[in-house]
């Protein structure tokens, strides 16, 4: 876990907040040990993506991986992983002929615990995760293994509160900024250094049929115009440091684009990061199955104090 | 052999009634309604259990589980303290197979998912643990597709009917399904459980008394209705209610009882029977289209080498004018089936024998040509997709012989005609092979200079009525 005791130590922080989606595809093309399925590659454009954003963050001190996933879905409250460890096989339900994965990783309990009772605190419903027997969800392992396949550094896993779909984006994002909030305090107090993984896609348009070879580049292709054009203006309000922007058009962007920020991961990462006025960097965008993808890294630890 | 639905029923999704039924007097009435249920499917005889389950969403169309004997722990992500469901189920594979074949022949998307660890999803654990606990009776389970509509969801009923008749099962429906799916975004006390709202109460008594009724096609047709006045948008819609009853043969006249309805988490759970026995009650009113072949929103991979779009048919400028059928004596004419380009009827009866004109790939209505015409307006050769229009053909031709009584097992003799017998033969003949190969009539595959449309391949069929 951490190497160092939390007490007496320097203000945690959080280093850097990413965006890095987990379409299970991306696992299956770089054919990974833990992965029963094998590829001829594919998606090459988001794996170096994903390259380049472990070269980004293998420079920057960090003990925790902090990571919301829009596939641990729950409709009553926001849950946490609670115990230290978790092993298992997990297979996508959706597309199990391309991810079968072999999972083992750690849990930083004691900073989830800090978060959950913060967001309990602030008024939101939230819940431990204390049954050994739960299999983590394949968003949660498809990001964490994109960003850190060794998996030697603990996570925290936080659950999406399907709120957008109970109430509305609006009342999501009032909870997801909420729970960004206190993410951010409980990482503060925890004297911890944080990564913050948003793990969602943006436009979210499958398509319906497969390629017989799954990882059939010439097929592959954004779902529709309209998609791509509001990929890119999102996408343009990162590289600007314009996230308010952002979020004032998650309703609209979210609806029209049924974009997975539907989630709230995105709305929750731009809280960790008090709302980043300075730009993100693009590390790569590409489209799977027709929805679109990209791997966004906001560099806090550079400017820190900036965003206030 | 004669097969049948003999019961279908729906039940919740939720895992109280099977993990902690004592901790709420509602949740033990649900519990106790599935054991009447399991009982009652025991008596029946019934030799196969089918599980559409709202809980299992796809995307690739449908799946359907095809490991014999899947084990595992499942953990519910939001209820996970309440404890772990050990699973061991006795699947059908075969039949999966045969069932994923028949939604191939009718068109619709589908595959079988056979891997060690697969999540089987809560609705259909609490549904195979708690109706068929020992095991007794082989399962299938279908997924819920996420972006599939009336007619694809009917047309899965349709292919999996055409396998229980074929295979001579009885078989037992189960949609696991919540009615109003509304629950309390708070943690409760079990105590404390009610149905979320008045509004969802009233609507989910309104529901079942039409299923009392039998009145399960009536339920089918307000899917929408009801997906959009108790359902939570996103979470998968109220389109169970299609697939029960297209395997009911869209029906009102069902025997139905409500064997309990309570509150899990303030969702609306209820068990219900519904027997396919005719009640007084009077039939259908049908009024919403009858599906028998899926073909829409299917080709979006390869949309932009020829759409196949109703909305933008590729139609012929030129060619050959189309004709009405004759009505000559024995003549079989189907609406459903593309109108020819001479006057001849689509097929003529003579004793127990049916002969049908050259079938093409071009349909019905549209005049398109699936898989794209082989030369352009001006008579330039063009790139097309043999497969797609050898599986239009097919589906012309299973048309024309339903409405002329027959059907694709009781064909005889096939002679096929290719344009370019070097380019097409292959792609002709795996579609062949999935399609009317399975029912084995003879075949003549001969090839030809021209037909007098702009397609690539023809059939000319003779079965038994
Ligand atoms: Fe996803």
């Amino acid at each position: 876990m951490t190497e160092l005791a939390p007490t007496l130590m320097a203000k945690g922080s959080i280093v850097a907040g990413c965006l890095a989606p987990h379409p299970p595809h991306l696992v299956y093309a770089e054919n990974p040990p833990q992965n029963e399925p094998t590829s001829e590659g594919g998606w090459e454009q988001l794996r170096w993506g994903y390259e380049r954003l472990r070269e980004s963050l293998s420079n920057i001190d960090h003990d925790v991986l902090v990571l919301l996933s829009p596939h641990w879905q729950t409709y009553v409250g926001t849950h946490f992983l609670g115990i230290p460890h978790f092993e298992g096989l997990s297979v996508d339900p959706v597309f199990p002929n391309l991810f079968r994965y072999n999972y083992d990783m750690n849990i930083d309990v004691e900073l989830s615990q800090a978060i959950h009772d913060k967001a309990k605190g602030s008024g939101l419903a939230v819940k431990m995760m204390e049954n050994p027997d739960f299999r983590v969800d394949y968003g949660t392992i498809t990001t964490g293994h994109m960003v850190n396949p060794a998996f030697d550094k603990p996570l925290v896993v936080i659950s999406s509160n399907r709120s957008t779909h109970y109430y509305s984006v609006e009342v999501m994002q009032e909870m997801m900024m909420e729970l960004g909030r206190v993410t951010r305090e409980a990482i503060e107090e925890s004297g911890k250094k944080a990564v913050i993984l948003a793990s969602n896609s943006l436009s979210h348009r499958h398509f319906t049929t497969e390629s017989e070879v799954p990882e059939d580049m010439s097929k592959e292709h954004i779902a529709s115009h309209a998609m791509h054009l509001w990929d890119m203006r999102i996408i343009d309000y990162m590289r600007t440091g314009q996230a308010q922007r952002i979020l004032d058009e998650m309703p609209e962007f979210t609806e029209q684009a049924i974009a997975e920020s539907d989630g709230g991961g995105l709305t929750w990462l731009l809280s960790t990061l008090s709302v980043p006025n300075y730009p993100a960097i693009l590390h790569g965008y590409g489209t799977i199955i027709g929805t679109g993808n990209a791997i966004v890294e906001w560099p806090c630890y550079a400017h820190e104090g900036d965003a206030q | 052999m004669n097969g049948s639905l003999v019961g279908s029923y729906v039940v919740p999704v939720h895992p109280h009634p099977l993990l902690v039924p004592e901790q709420n007097e509602g949740w033990g009435r649900i519990r106790a309604a599935f054991d009447e249920a399991r009982d009652a499917i025991k008596e029946s005889g019934a030799d196969l259990l089918i599980i559409y389950s709202t809980t299992w969403p796809s995307i690739i169309g449908h799946q359907i589980q095809a490991d014999p004997n899947p084990q595992w722990t499942l953990v519910d992500q939001d209820f996970h303290d309440l404890g772990s469901m050990d699973y061991s189920f006795n699947i059908d594979a075969e039949f999966a197979e045969a069932w994923n074949a028949a939604n191939h022949n009718r068109g619709l998307q589908s595959r079988t998912v056979a891997y060690h660890g697969f999540p089987i999803d809560v609705g259909s654990v609490v549904a195979l643990k708690l109706l068929n606990p020992d095991n007794a009776i082989p399962a299938v389970i279908v997924s819920s597709n996420v972006y599939a509509n009336r007619s694809e969801t009917t047309v899965l009923a349709k292919a999996c009917l055409d396998v229980i008749k074929k295979t001579g099962r009885k078989a037992v429906a189960v949609t696991a399904m919540s009615m109003s799916n509304r629950m309390f975004t708070e943690f409760i006390d079990p105590s404390d459980d009610r149905i979320h709202s008045l509004k969802d109460d009233e609507w989910n008594r309104k529901v079942l008394e039409f299923l009392e009724e039998g009145r399960l096609e009536d339920v089918a047709q307000l899917s929408r209705t009801i997906h959009q006045q108790i359902r939570v948008q996103k979470v998968v819609t109220f389109k169970p209610m299609w697939w029960l009853s297209a395997m009911n043969g869209n029906r009102n006249n069902l025997t139905g009882r409500v064997l309990a309805y309570e509150a899990l988490h303030g969702a609306g759970g209820a068990v219900v029977q519904l027997d396919p026995t005719s009640t007084g009650m009077g039939d259908k009113e049908y009024d919403e289209d009858d599906v028998e072949y899926y073909r829409g929103e299917r080709n979006v991979l390869d949309a932009e080498e020829h759409s196949t779009e109703s909305d933008e048919p590729l139609t012929p400028q030129t060619g050959p004018a189309l004709w009405e059928p004759p009505e000559s004596q024995g003549a079989v004419n189907s609406k459903a089936a593309p109108k020819p380009v001479g006057m001849y009827p689509h097929a003529r009866q003579v004793g127990d024998l049916l002969y049908l004109s050259g079938v093409g790939p071009r349909q019905p209505g549209t005049n398109a040509i699936p898989g794209g015409p082989i030369r352009d307006d001006d008579g330039n050769p063009v790139e097309y997709d043999i497969k797609a229009q050898t599986r239009a053909v097919v589906e012309n031709i299973a048309r024309i012989l339903e409405e002329a009584g027959s059907s694709m097992d009781k064909i005889v003799d096939v002679t096929s005609f290719l344009v370019d017998m070097d380019r097409d033969f292959a792609g002709y003949n795996e579609v062949w092979a999935e399609t009317l190969g399975h029912y084995g009539p003879t075949r003549t595959t001969l090839a030809i200079r021209a037909l007098p449309t702009p397609i690539a391949v023809e059939m000319k069929v003779i079965a038994k009525i």
